[in-house]
């Protein structure tokens, strides 16, 4: 089990970035590259979809629940948070193997938020909040997670999961 | 498969067993109606047995803490039963497993609601 501070490390925002960020390495294969409309049936197509790649790639019944649920949660974020539902607006997915690593991308077109803002859900005056979990969730179970600004609009989450070696 | 919700009375505590998904939409929004359902009708005592829910996300936590404090905050308790593996390793990585009082057995529940 992680400790807190390292829970919360997950928290590496990319505002303000310089120049192109890099996103795909010369060995990477793309394998889902989807819009979504802002919907909440995206939220369940996309974490099936994405459960399959997952299985493919050769993680566990754990691992790929653990990646399912970071995914539903991202989705649920750039669907009701960022998007608001908005029907002219769509949810980018993109999946790629790139390396040793399965990256899940979700762009949103919402307005974008402080990744430093949102308060910690362990702190005890926030244990009690009904919302607030899912960013925590998705870094207590990717091996990375990357929240960035996008240009021209939206956040643009990255989730990593580092591939077990083959049996 | 949603979330399936049936309650039964034992004593004087009302037993909500759950199936399926609790996520956000109908799953979260069908468990707070029926807990809504229960305070409507003065049930104090309130045992959630989880042990056929397969599935939950955070909006399904969210909707656990906010019956928590809404049946605390109108003079009753909420307990919880059964959890499984991945429902109750959700609950210890949040911080929320000490907040509830969960119960392995329904027996052992309904009587530390006396």
């Amino acid at each position: 089990m992680l400790g807190v501070s390292s829970r919360l490390r997950w928290l590496s925002p990319c505002w303000g970035c310089q120049g192109p960020i890099k996103r795909v390495e010369p060995t990477s294969k793309t394998l889902l590259d989807q819009e979504y409309p802002s919907t909440l049936e995206s939220v369940d197509e996309a974490e099936t979809v994405i459960l399959q790649a997952a299985a493919d790639a050769g993680f566990d019944e754990d691992e790929q629940h653990r990646i399912g649920m970071s995914v539903r949660e991202c989705m649920v974020n750039a669907v009701v948070h960022g998007n608001r539902y908005n029907r002219n607006k769509v949810v980018h997915v993109g999946v790629t193997m790139a390396g040793d690593q399965f990256l899940v991308r979700i762009l949103d077109q919402g307005e974008g938020f402080e990744v430093q803002e949102v308060p910690d859900p362990l702190q005890e005056n926030n244990l009690l909040r009904h919302s607030g979990r899912g960013l925590f969730l998705m870094g207590a179970f990717m091996d990375d997670v990357k929240v960035r600004k996008a240009v021209p609009e939206g956040t643009e989450v990255t989730l990593v999961k580092n591939v077990p070696p083959r049996q | 498969m949603s979330v399936k919700l049936n309650t039964r009375q034992v004593g004087d505590v009302s037993v909500v067993d759950v199936s399926g998904r609790i996520t956000l939409g109908e799953g979260s929004s069908a468990l707070r109606d029926a807990l809504r359902d229960l305070m409507a009708q003065n049930n104090k005592k309130i045992l959630l047995n989880l042990s056929e829910v397969s599935y939950i996300d955070s909006s399904g936590i969210g909707e656990l803490v906010s019956g928590f404090t809404t049946v605390a905050n109108s003079g009753g308790t909420l307990k919880l039963l059964g959890l499984t593996k991945r429902v109750k390793d959700l609950l210890q990585i949040t911080k929320l497993y000490t907040v509830f009082d969960v119960h392995e057995e329904e027996a052992h529940a309904i009587r530390a609601f006396a």
